[in-house]
């Protein structure tokens, strides 16, 4: 049985511009447990990104109950929150978000840093990372002397050299052509299935949101449904998933959750604690 | 570790900007040569005035009327010798009391001539004053009683009007009357910007004759031991207001002249330290803008650092160690440049200059601090960069 890696409940966020509070989100709720596959579609705007940045910690809910590997977010200060980070989430950008000037092994191996790993210790560490992404014949090279399919590779490196329990990627093809997108995709399938890393994925690409276990789509700030595959339509590298989760009639997206709710406090949510069933296959 | 990485990474910064971090250095350098320069210099010049101030000779008393005091008008001396006299019963040694009458005149000799300092004094000066002859002989007790119209010409008096002829034994005018050189002083040199080997001794007697007056400006006594001089000059002092009963009289020691001296050339040192000073402030304020720039320029950096589990204080140390090592890289290089400027003027220009520890470890004390204190507030705001908003950055 296992633990879920992170849990929100009835999270928003919202923005003030110039005085006008813009709702990017407007109450979700999800678990995303170890070593799962979910991929987040939505369309552009409607707060995936937003999503992303709360589930990794790297921002806080304006309202709602997110616990992150355990730890209620709310309760963290600012270094707290960023030792969090460091040792249970990883992220892959879009934008890749490589120090420049910094060989791809130092890039690999900048969050041991922060976690205060021994410089040599570091480099083992970073290089045999690399060497899990393929690039073990690209240590030292920059940045600017790598593709970006290579680039990606080194940051996907970075984002798992700590060993998170999750890595979040936010159209982590997006910046790449075709077929390097396919094989960063490939070797993101490969390391969730052989590390158990749980992967949250946003994506544009219908596809390739197909080839995930789960989905969740998002739209207005509300996750709009949130289902599951039995096992991945397209031959993705997880193997056929066992059906050991009781079918459920209520899917599990945020069901309780609408525009004419208000923002849930932590108590208002307290039910959603609880593992809600999975939902194998039912759909809207 | 990371501290390390912070140095790592301050280090990278710098080197990535070589001309910038240099140009932003400049203010700093510049600012600490200066402030070094010009200590050493005050600190050379107070020296040497120490030094010369001591040359004259140990425990002298200078007796003048008036008070010694910057600033007040010179007053007409009373003073004649029956009073020299009376200062040499107070003391009880003839030999240790000097007199002095000086003026400007013209010396001449043959077809040159040399405006210079003739000094009418008593056989007594070169003891009581440390002064010694390079050739002949100086003023005898007869040459004073008698008024005999000789003279002791200083180093570069006997230089312009004999430059190739021997001056023993030559006469010399003094304003129009013509004495009989019998000696030569060793020279001396500069003291405060005046040549002390421009100047003429002869006999206090005949100065006044040539003036036409029996006044002296002064009185000069050489105190038996340092402990009682200031008692010794009470008591000088109240002999002189019993004899002049309307004017005021004065009896000071070398240490109250190097005292006044101290403090004006201590004032002058730190007024132009403190100027220097601000150029130092003028330096700080450049560094906290270069590193606002810095902090702008490498804001999805920050984001990144923070998105992997960099706390606040880690970006902000980063970024402090930044500003810090701009400003002791340009303090050190400042103390350089003005330790070695400072040698060129001592050993180059009459100006002297003396490097003092104390002031070496302020410039450079300083300039690290202006770094923390320049650099504290783009650290701070980088460290509290919102990493969301960051990693968005362009
Ligand atoms: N810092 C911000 N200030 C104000 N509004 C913001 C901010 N960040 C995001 N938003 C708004 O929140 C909403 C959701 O943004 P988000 O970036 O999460 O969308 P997204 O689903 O990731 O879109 P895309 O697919 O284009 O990346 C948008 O309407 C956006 O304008
Ligand atoms: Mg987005």
């Amino acid at each position: 049985m296992t633990v879920a890696a992170i849990e929100a409940v009835d999270v928003s966020r919202t923005y003030e511009l110039e005085g006008v509070s813009v709702s990017a989100l407007r109450g979700v709720s999800l678990t995303v447990d170890q070593g799962e596959y979910v991929a987040v579609i939505g369309p552009s705007g409607s707060g995936k990104s937003t999503l992303m940045h709360l589930l990794g910690g790297l921002d806080r809910p304006s309202g709602g109950r997110l616990v992150i590997g355990g730890r209620d977010v709310a309760g963290l200060t600012a270094p707290e929150l960023a030792t969090l980070r460091n040792e249970t989430i990883g992220f892959v950008f879009q934008a890749f978000h490589l120090l420049a000037r910094t060989s791809a092994v130092d890039n690999v191996a900048l969050p041991l840093v922060y976690r205060g790993v021994g410089a040599r210790q570091r480099r083992e560490r970073a290089a045999a990372m690399l060497g899990r992404v393929g690039l073990g014949h690209r240590l030292h090279h920059r940045p600017n002397q790598l593709s970006g399919g290579e680039q990606q590779r080194v940051a996907i490196a970075r984002a798992l050299v700590t060993e998170p329990a999750v890595l979040l990627a936010d159209e982590p093809t997006g910046n790449l052509d075709t077929a390097t997108g396919e094989a960063v995709l490939e070797l993101l399938e490969r390391l969730n299935a052989e590390s158990g890393v749980a992967l949250v994925m946003v994506t544009h690409d219908q596809e390739v949101a197909a080839r995930a276990r789960r989905r969740i789509s998002v739209r207005d700030g509300l996750i709009q449904s949130d289902t599951r595959h039995d096992r991945p339509p397209s031959g993705g590298p997880g193997g056929p998933a066992t059906l050991e989760h009781a079918p459920s009639a209520e899917p599990r997206s945020a069901s309780g959750s609408g525009p004419g709710r208000p923002p849930g406090g932590p108590g208002g949510a307290a039910g959603a604690t609880g593992r809600l069933p999975r939902a194998g296959g039912a759909a809207r | 570790m990371r501290v390390a990485e912070a140095w790592r990474v301050a280090l990278d910064a710098l080197r990535a900007n070589r001309l910038r971090s240099l140009l932003t250095m400049l203010g700093v350098i510049i600012g600490v040569a200066s402030v070094v320069i010009l200590v050493a210099i005050g600190t050379g010049t107070k020296q040497q005035v120490e030094q010369q101030v001591e040359g004259l000779g140990s425990n002298l008393l200078l007796v003048v009327p008036g008070r010694l005091d910057v600033g007040t008008a010179p007053v007409v001396s009373p003073l004649d010798l029956t009073d020299a006299d009376a200062v040499s019963r107070v003391v009880g040694d003839p030999g240790r009391v000097a007199v002095t009458v000086a003026s400007g005149a013209t010396a001449r000799a043959g077809n040159r001539s040399d405006f210079t300092t003739v000094q009418g004094v008593l056989e007594t000066t070169p003891s009581v004053f440390t002064r010694s002859l390079g050739r002949g002989r100086y003023l005898t007790g007869a040459d004073v009683d008698t008024g005999r119209r000789v003279a002791v010409l200083g180093a570069s008096v006997a230089r312009s009007l004999f430059p190739d002829r021997d001056p023993l034994g030559q006469q010399v005018a003094l304003a129009g009357v013509r004495f009989r050189v019998i000696g030569v002083f060793a020279p001396l040199g500069q003291s405060l910007g005046v040549d002390r080997d421009d100047e003429v001794h002869v006999p206090v007697t005949a100065a006044q004759r040539l003036w036409g007056t029996r006044r002296i400006d002064g009185i000069a006594v050489k105190a038996p031991d340092r402990e009682r001089i200031d008692q010794l000059g009470e008591r000088i002092v109240a002999e002189l207001s019993r004899r002049h009963p309307d004017t005021e009289f004065s009896a000071v020691t070398q240490q109250q002249i190097l005292g006044v001296l101290g403090d004006i050339l201590g004032v002058l040192t730190g007024v132009l330290a403190a100027i220097a000073g601000i150029s130092l402030l003028v330096g700080g304020v450049g560094v906290s803008n270069i590193m606002l720039v810095s902090v702008r320029e490498r804001t999805r950096e920050i984001g990144l650092r923070k998105a992997v589990g960099a706390r606040p204080r880690d970006i902000g140390v980063q970024f402090l160690l930044e500003a810090v090592l701009l400003t002791s890289i340009g303090g050190l290089t400042g103390m350089a440049l003005g330790v070695g400027t400072a040698l060129l003027v001592d050993a180059f220009s009459p100006i002297p200059a003396a490097i003092t520890w104390w002031s070496l470890a302020l410039a450079f004390g300083v300039s690290a601090a202006v770094g923390i204190v320049f650099g504290v507030v783009p650290a701070q705001r980088a460290g509290r960069l919102d990493p969301v908003v960051a990693l968005r950055a362009e």
